[in-house]
């Protein structure tokens, strides 16, 4: 019987159930968004007065940081409810996220290299945001690896859950770090909610598509990913119970 | 294919390079979760026949 619980979800089944039913949907509107807003921004969008070309870099800098820093805290939440609660469906989520975060976090720091080195002359600086992101790519590369180096499923999510609550303080610092210090070369948000906002609609449309297709492309990939999580620990269980058997 | 301007190398590497990733976690993930997917099969099939004898 439902009860309506978000709860529900933590049992695999019904996790796997649901997200069967969901995935092709996420990964259709995914491609559709991601592709429609990367061919609005390449094509079709014009050159900025100062940037000249490069402004089309944003259409992907923007949304990769956007994504390496929030499924970081997607990462912690799930943390947070395998040691709170202990639902494996949570702690193999958040394995799952971490090597697309990864992803996003080296899309991040590359664009904005590729960027960096026509506007401010250099590939890289130790600014403090940029410093910030680095280390967050640097704990993502740890969190996988400590996943992989341990071998009891569940001492390998309590430590990998403590990594991820030190590592949030890098996650908000790579979003935070422009106001806590007023040096460095990053700029502040792209976009904001007060008035005024710096950044015009021919841009600031294809942007918000595709932020869009960029975090329906991370939902996608994490529940393709937490799907094959769960069938790899099946699949170990069914392995230790016919050792056990023989 | 808009006109870049002087900064061609530097769009063009940015668009190829990021697209490369994405294309490249999304097979990872896919070929990933088919070869569980099959792994899986295989078990379980052999635990049937195992218990079945």
């Amino acid at each position: 019987m439902s009860n309506g619980s978000l709860w529900e979800y933590a049992n695999p089944v019904k996790f796997m159930r649901l997200s069967g039913q969901v995935l092709p949907w996420v990964a259709g509107l995914a491609a559709a968004c991601v592709v429609g807003g990367l061919f609005w921004g390449f094509f079709l969008t014009p050159d900025d007065f100062r940037q000249g070309s490069t402004v089309k870099i944003i259409f992907l800098h923007v949304p990769a940081a956007l994504v390496a820093i929030n499924a970081w805290v997607m990462m912690l939440v799930a943390s947070l409810v395998w040691l709170i609660r202990r639902h494996h469906v949570a702690a193999l989520a958040a394995k799952a996220a971490a090597p697309v975060g990864a992803v996003m976090t080296v899309i991040g720091l590359f664009t904005g290299a590729v960027w960096g080195q026509p506007m401010w002359g250099t590939w890289w600086v130790w600014d403090p945001r940029l410093t910030a992101f680095l280390i967050l790519f640097l704990f993502y590369l740890g969190y996988i690896a400590l996943w992989s180096a341990i071998e009891d499923a569940e001492t390998a999510a309590d430590l990998t859950a403590v990594l991820c609550l030190v590592g949030t303080v890098f996650a908000v610092l790579s979003r935070y770090a422009a106001f806590f210090w007023s040096q460095g070369l990053h700029q502040g948000a792209s976009l904001s909610l007060q008035p005024g906002t710096r950044m015009d609609w021919a841009y600031k449309a294809p942007l918000y598509v595709c932020m869009a297709g960029f975090t329906l492309l991370f939902l996608a990939l994490l529940l393709a990913g937490t799907r094959t999580e769960i069938r790899a620990r099946r699949s170990r269980a069914l392995m230790i119970r016919e050792r056990m058997a023989a | 294919m808009p006109d870049l301007g002087a900064y061609t190398v530097e769009v063009s590497l940015a668009y190829l390079g990021s697209l490369g990733l994405l294309g490249g976690l999304t097979l990872w993930v896919w070929l990933r979760g088919r070869r569980v997917r099959a792994d899986l099969d295989l078990i379980e099939n052999r635990s049937e026949r195992n218990r079945h004898g």
